[in-house]
């Protein structure tokens, strides 16, 4: 019986429960697991498990300099994204924090908008908007579009770690003589570290990952991987996709696990 | 809360008028100071997806000739194609909403009734596709169900079936797809409000001798219902603009709203058309939302910031 909840029900009569639940978290769980094994199969053909292994899907994907060239434009843009996004959602977490500002809830709202909006709009208006000041297919534009659809993430991380925090520490610091910025820099953002460094880990991978804008936006030089990946799917099932997905979900797992260890050492 | 700074350097000082006209300074100083924080952020969000949503809005008043019309949203209830699209968006929107829940709900509640370390373990199986690549776990659901992909493969072998079943690149794939994809919407949300149902009702319920099943019904149900509403309002919506699943997995049989903006834009340069698609799925989208915060006075944004 659970110590925690105490109710008078055994594990045992909970039993089909945790079976449901069981399912579902396969359900969830397995299709990237069987992308991962598949990217290690020997041949072209959809086996499961492979008859044999190889590493042939990942040479073709590091030999390859198109999907290389993608792949760095997309760690540019997600670093830059990440970069530019970070300060901004912070700076605005700060003041939404505050609350003392009209309008607080209107503003929340609008910088939170691209939540909401269906990406395929945004998708459409940024690229008529570009088209006509010349930031498609560039890296600026792509970093500002990514930027504009991380900042929520960094807006709602901060805060919730500015909730967690008492305001008043960083008023006894001004108090005592210490700066607006000062106070900032010394007292509150150490103790918000942890909320920042999980906003700028959202904010690169919501870049890396970002499909639909980066469709419209991207292309030629600028081709990112995700938009390289989803016209190679469109035409047939490449198994190097699997060697590329298998290191995209790499990458999310280290960065989310990057997330909890420093959420730990607070 | 940092109103307080303002009373905080003056506070001490019993002079009257001029004190309330420092204060009053102080909180302008103040509130233009916070005002630049946000201003930079704000200006992004407007310059990117503010203004070009309302020029879009602008375009969708105009036909191709370039005058005043509603051509672009009669159209919708003229053209049967068009009408085709609404129907299987929301079809597919109602089915995978359903599908979520179904699947959603077990999985919150049994997470909520975990011991804390189990649940956090058990967790990881949420968060971790909710932050993989869409692309990546469609192209998943690809290998698993296409023609000549895994099931099929198993089924053939093993001989329950002769011919392959048809399970991508229709509207089964789709709805699979899709509700990999949305369960995360769904359950994060959901457990979070399960999480702040007070056990001692529970207890109490049981005490005065109802049985788990009816404790279940009668007390931890209805307290679970706002969350489970912010969860199925959040994946509704999101199904309705969703674009990636359906344009890979629909084998071009399976044609949604986004997919339709997409074509009239891309395809076409109908920017009119693609337009007035955009503004009405975004009015839709809201009118959803709002209607939400009215009824539950609940922001539906919150999966993204508890964590």
């Amino acid at each position: 019986m659970s110590t925690q909840n105490s109710l008078p029900i055994s594990h045992w009569q909970r039993l089909w429960l945790y079976l449901l639940g069981g399912l579902v978290m396969l359900f969830l769980i397995a299709p990237s697991v069987i992308i991962v094994i598949m990217s290690f199969s020997g041949s072209t053909l959809l086996q499961f498990p492979p008859e044999q292994w190889s590493l042939r899907w990942y040479e073709s994907y590091f030999g390859s300099v198109e999907w290389r060239d993608a792949t760095i434009v997309s760690v540019k843009v997600a670093v830059m994204t990440a970069i530019a996004a970070t300060p901004l959602g912070t700076a605005a977490a700060y003041a939404i924090n505050a609350g003392t500002l009209r309008l607080t809830g209107a503003i929340n709202a609008l910088l939170t908008a691209s939540l909401i909006i269906p990406v395929i709009l945004i998708g459409i208006g940024t690229f008529f908007l570009y088209a006509r000041i010349g930031l498609n297919n560039t890296l600026t534009g792509l970093v500002i579009a990514h930027t504009v659809q991380a900042l929520p993430l960094v807006v709602l991380t901060v805060l919730s770690g500015l909730r967690s925090y008492d305001m008043n520490q960083e008023m006894v610091a001004r108090s005592l003589g210490a700066g607006r910025f000062a106070a900032f820099f010394q007292v509150t953002m150490p103790q918000l570290r942890f909320s920042i460094v999980s906003g700028a880990l959202f904010a690169f991978i919501t870049s890396f990952d970002e499909v639909v804008v980066s469709l419209f936006i991207s292309g030629g030089e600028t081709t990112t991987l995700t938009r390289r990946m989803f016209n190679a799917l469109r035409d047939q099932i490449d198994p190097t996709i699997a060697a590329i997905s298998t290191c995209l979900i790499v990458l999310s797992i280290a960065l989310l696990s990057a997330a909890q260890l420093f959420g730990r050492e607070r | 809360m940092s109103v307080g700074s303002a009373s905080f350097d003056h506070a001490g000082k019993p002079d009257g008028v001029l004190n309330a006209d420092a204060l009053r300074a102080d909180a302008r100083r103040q509130a233009l100071g916070l005002l630049a924080l946000v201003s930079p952020g704000l200006f992004l969000v407007f310059a990117v997806i503010i203004v070009p949503i309302g020029w879009l809005f602008w375009l969708s008043l105009f036909d191709e000739t370039g005058q005043l019309s509603f051509a672009n949203y009669a159209r919708f209830f003229e053209q049967a194609s068009y009408i085709k699209t609404f129907v299987t968006t929301f079809k597919v929107a109602f089915v995978v909403t359903g599908a979520s829940v179904l699947f959603g709900y077990p999985l919150a509640y049994m997470l909520s009734q975990l011991p804390r370390r189990a649940a956090s373990i058990c967790l990881i199986f949420v968060i971790l596709p909710f932050w993989t690549s869409v692309l990546v776990r469609t192209y998943a659901w690809l290998v698993i169900l296409q023609r000549k992909g895994l099931i099929n493969n198993w089924l053939i072998d093993l001989g329950v079936i002769g011919q392959p079943l048809p399970l991508a690149n229709n509207f089964t794939g789709v709805v699979i797809g899709m509700t990999h994809i949305m369960l995360p919407f769904l359950v994060l949300p959901l457990y979070a409000s399960m999480k702040t149902i007070d056990v001692d009702c529970l207890r109490a319920g049981m005490n005065l001798g109802a049985s788990p099943a009816a404790t279940f019904r009668q007390i931890f149900f209805p307290l679970s219902l706002p969350g489970l509403a912010s969860g199925v309002v959040i994946v509704f919506v999101l199904c309705l603009g969703f674009f990636v699943t359906p344009a890979l997995m629909g084998g071009g049989k399976v044609i949604m709203w986004a997919m339709r903006m997409e074509q009239a834009t891309s395809l076409y340069s109908n920017w009119g058309a693609g337009a007035a698609l955009g503004v009405v799925l975004l009015a839709v989208t809201l009118a959803l939302l709002g209607l939400f915060q009215r009824l539950l006075g609940a922001r539906a944004t919150g999966v993204w910031s508890r964590r």
